[in-house]
């Protein structure tokens, strides 16, 4: 129990493959149930508890006592397990019910971002994992403190570490709290979402309190199968109920014609904001719907322009960088048992999330052709409205308000510009939609709790591990007893996991919710500090600590400029006309390119006139680059 | 300071490094500078430009991470710097 065992270690495969097996017969008992007349609610039910029984379960038979296993889960997860691992720790409550979603009405646009998701794993493998592997840090902050030295330089790296995962936390809280509250309300026991959200919180930190980064890291391999066989199974099913090809990712070709030339058909119509306005359809100063959406571009097409080149390249540049510099998927790197082992398990992670992302599209597509295509018996698109709202689906989906049908022309039937829907609801609705067994939306609402969960569990473990190892052990009492420092660090995880939920039922997301500013944040700070650490030998702390703190600042100043358009914050700019202020259409989303702009240029400049570190500093960095031998720091 | 054989072994490694981020560049950015132009050709029934977006560029970082990986294990071994067959550290 104490340490992770080889025979442990080997017998890996055989554990995940009966978990695999149980839950695919689990879901067989489930529909064979729903065949006997179990409600949909009991149903779904018994989809988030068991497998959330499962994860906790998973947390508790992983508690441990020694530093090295809380921290690093021992450094002997094997390559292609912590591929999965960090895919979950990746894969955000957003990714599973957002993305598909935002692919079906932002086409082109969005789809940066799945450019953006997968593309900083490149830099990840290349620029740093395995060279923090081989530094043998516990966090983030420890590479800084160790590589620059000096507690205010890890200590600006705890601060930026706090900044990014707290943004990006609340987030995962709100997912995993709706998500809780769909799952336990009845009408007899209305649920609150306050209920949900602290539902959600408790199991989480069961997942990672009694064994740190170890239990974290076995729940997390658990839910990315429960992610995976929720996102994929609703998608092949779908395509061959329906013909589309057995394949949908290779053979959907003729789908995208098809929609492109039912877009014609029906005509992508633009309403102006007045008329938004008055169909009570909220949307920003631009005119752009916001929570309630239609669909205004082409499927498949790319707009023309350099304009829209430039959005595009900004967004998914931000998104690679800040994933380079995240320190909840970082650290998940620390934990292999070699450099190469490092290395390659970056692979592997970008695999597993390809499997997801790469099925993202193709959802959107199947999904939108069921509503669209008049020769399935999904379709909607082009019917008599009074017969759209006798379908049992879009009842149930406009008693809470996320679809409205509003009647612009009065005609009577249903255009493609007067079907107005929450993006969250192409993947939660989609098993629906085309008709398939309820026991698949209970698996959706399944896999996409796994993912919020995953994700929140990594991101309180990180700024927990970041305060009790880098602040308190490092910097405040450095004799600190194996069992004081476990103490502390389990009872911070618990303190940040509540701050984070009583911020999310306070309703303040809307300042801190943009998971994409945690990516900025993230690179404003930290990205230059880390890669120039290991890459360039005449980094000096006091030009890593103006990266850091110049980076972070330039950065927020840049985003409390530029203001959010969507959300009335008073205290940003958000009431301004913000698109005449913001500068070569870099906005809100974007402004971790002005952040590591300023860090960079202020971290070389500041290391050009500061005096060369010293001998052994350069001794340590050439120590970092090879691959064999120790360790460079020994925290143990 | 480094030895000669680090020296040599790190020029490789930031060589490779480079080549790396060329093609990764190449397929993150470059490519949707022409993402309009390239909507005018086809792959598998899709529209390129489309394509290369929802899956062309992650297949290609998929198979580019490993490709580099590879080489990099590679040089490791030629200079004696690999770490695959240690057990514990």
């Amino acid at each position: 129990m104490a340490k992770t065992s080889k025979q442990f270690i080997a017998s890996l495969p055989k554990i995940y493959g009966i978990y695999t097996g149980g839950f695919l017969v689990f879901i067989l008992l489930m529909g064979f149930l729903e065949t006997r007349g179990i409600s949909g609610r009991n149903i779904g039910l018994m989809f988030v508890g068991f497998t959330i029984l499962i994860y906790a379960l998973i947390g508790w038979l992983s508690r441990t006592t020694e530093v090295d296993e809380y921290y690093l889960a021992g450094k002997k997860v094997p390559t292609v397990f912590n591929g999965m691992a960090t895919a979950a720790d990746w894969m955000s409550g957003a990714s599973f019910v957002a993305m598909a979603g935002g692919i079906y009405f932002g086409g082109y646009t969005y789809m940066a971002f799945l450019i953006g998701w997968t593309g900083g794993y490149v830099l990840v493998s290349t620029l740093l994992a395995p060279y923090l592997r081989k530094f043998g840090c516990y966090t983030v902050p420890d590479f800084i403190g160790a590589r620059y030295g000096g507690n205010f330089a890890r200590f600006c790296a705890v601060l930026i570490l706090l900044v990014a995962s707290f943004t990006y936390v609340t987030a995962q809280i709100t997912a995993t709290g709706s998500i809780a509250q769909k799952a336990l309300s009845t009408p007899e026991f209305p649920v609150s979402f306050a209920f949900g959200c602290y539902t959600g919180l408790v199991t989480i930190l069961i997942c990672s309190m009694l064994g740190g980064m170890r239990s974290v890291t076995w729940s997390q391999v658990a839910q990315y199968i429960v992610l995976i066989i929720a996102y994929l199974i609703p998608l092949f099913w779908i395509s061959w109920k329906y013909n589309f090809g057995i394949f949908p990712h290779v053979m959907l070709g003729d789908e995208v014609q098809r929609l492109a030339a039912l877009e014609q058909q029906y005509g992508l119509v633009r309403h102006t904001k007045e008329v938004l306005t008055e169909a009570k359809i909220p949307n920003d100063a631009l005119g752009n719907a916001t929570s309630l959406k239609y669909i205004v571009g082409g499927h498949s097409a790319v707009p023309a322009g350099p304009e829209v080149a430039w959005r595009y390249i900004s967004l998914a540049i931000c998104m690679m960088v800040g994933t380079a510099s995240l320190p909840h998927i970082l650290m998940r790197y620390f934990t292999t048992p070699t450099v190469t082992a490092a290395r390659r398990s970056v692979g592997w992670s970008l695999f597993f999330i390809g499997l997801l992302y790469l099925s993202a599209p193709m959802l959107a597509t199947v999904s939108k052709i069921s509503l669209m295509d008049p020769n399935l018996p999904t379709a909607i698109i082009g019917k008599k409205i009074s017969d759209v709202m006798q379908i049992q689906w879009v009842q149930n989906w406009v008693a809470v308000k996320q679809v409205v049908i509003v009647d612009f022309n009065k005609d009577g039937i249903l255009q493609l510009s007067e079907w107005f829907m929450n993006e969250d609801v192409v993947v939660l609705a989609t098993p629906e939609i085309a008709g398939l067994p309820y026991v698949i939306s209970g698996l959706v609402a399944a896999g996409g709790l796994a993912a919020a969960m995953s994700t929140a569990d990594g991101l309180i473990l990180a700024m927990a591990n970041a305060i009790s190892h880098d602040v308190y052990y490092k910097m405040i009492d450095p004799k600190a007893t194996v069992r004081n420092r476990l103490i502390v660090a389990r009872v911070l995880l618990v303190v940040l996991g509540f701050a984070a939920a009583w911020i999310t039922t306070k309703g303040l997301t809307g300042i801190l919710g943009a998971v994409a500013w945690a990516f900025d944040f993230a690179m404003s700070g930290l990205f230059f500090p880390l890669v120039l650490g290991v890459w360039w030998k005449r980094a000096t702390r006091s030009g890593a600590i103006a990266g850091m703190l110049c980076g972070l600042i330039a950065g927020a100043a840049y985003l409390v400029w530029v203001g959010v358009p969507n959300k009335d914050i008073t205290f940003f700019m958000g009431a301004t006309p913000w698109k005449d202020i913001h500068w070569i259409f870099v906005d809100n989303l974007r402004f971790g390119i002005p952040g590591a702009l300023v860090s960079l240029i202020a971290m070389v400049s500041v290391s050009l006139v500061t005096k060369p570190e010293s001998k052994a500093v350069m001794d340590m960095v050439d120590e970092v680059r090879i691959a064999s031998g120790k360790t460079v720091i020994r925290n143990a | 300071m480094a030895s000669p054989k680090q020296e040599a072994h790190w020029q490789k490694t930031k060589g490779l490094m480079l080549l790396t981020l060329a093609i990764w560049f190449f397929f993150s950015t470059v490519v949707f500078m022409f993402a309009a132009d390239l909507n005018n050709a086809s792959f598998l029934g899709y529209k390129l430009g489309y394509y290369m977006t929802a899956q062309g560029s992650m297949l290609a970082f998929i198979i580019l991470i490993f490709w580099s990986n590879n080489r990099q294990e590679k040089l490791d071994r030629e200079f004696g710097f690999s770490d695959e067959d240690r057990e514990e550290d």
